[in-house]
């Protein structure tokens, strides 16, 4: 399946868009993805390692099995206020 | 009970409005502002950008549970987005209750609740030209982050 992961931040600035289309496996994890767009990002500056993920709109657990449509996003350290 | 994020100049007195009531008898204004120094280093400005859709979730959300946990929904919040200059309020938070004690707890929860979870991020510009996202959890800013 492909997914559609949603850069902010220091990740939009590395990838330089918005987004990004990961391909994985049905039945793929958080974590999965993660380690995908690590793979992706390689020689694109330094990037948090294990950075915060939401799944339609709310944060995830890394075991969290993704489905094809949702809607992923990688949440860099936050920095409100 | 409202939150926002905005993309316009905040106005405290018009939080302070919306809060009020005959039966609250204390209210908080916690306002937080682009500060001139950070880690040592010069600051001009800041960027703010957010996950729109989730950050509005999140603050909703915040304003709810501060409102469940000490008991008033005279609560608003709103949160600036874009390009903020020195001094520039990057963020309101009024809560009034009918006592002093809840409103403070609820006003630092707001904030710190905002500062753990809300989806907005921000890019410092520096006096020597840079700009670099900050990283709340990395260990240089961890001990002067406000």
């Amino acid at each position: 399946m492909t997914i559609t992961v949603l850069l902010f931040a220091s990740y939009a600035d590395a990838f330089g868009q918005p987004s990004v289309s990961v391909t994985l496996p049905q039945g793929a994890t958080v974590a999965e993805m993660i380690t995908r767009l690590g793979d992706l990002a390689a020689g694109r500056g330094p990037l948090p390692t294990t950075p915060m993920v939401a799944v339609n709109q709310a944060y995830a657990r890394y075991d969290h099995v993704l489905s094809a449509g949702d809607e992923v996003a990688v949440i860099p350290p936050v920095a409100g206020g | 009970m409202r939150t926002g994020l905005v993309d316009r100049e905040i106005d405290g007195q018009a939080l302070l409005r919306e809060v009020a009531a005959t039966g609250n008898g204390a209210t908080v204004l916690f306002l937080g502002t682009v500060r001139d120094i950070n880690d040592g280093r010069a600051v001009t400005g800041i960027d703010y950008t957010a996950y729109d859709v989730m950050a509005a979730r999140e603050l909703q959300a915040i304003a709810a549970e501060a409102s469940g946990r000490f008991g008033t929904s005279s609560i608003a919040i709103e949160h600036r987005l874009g390009t903020l200059r020195l001094g520039d309020i990057s963020v309101a938070i009024a809560v009034a209750h009918p006592h002093r004690a809840s409103a403070y707890d609820a006003s630092r929860y707001i904030i710190e609740e905002l500062k753990r979870r809300v989806p907005i991020w921000k890019r410092e510009h520096y006096a020597d030209g840079t700009r670099e996202w900050v990283d709340p959890t990395s260990a240089r800013s961890h001990a002067t982050h406000g």
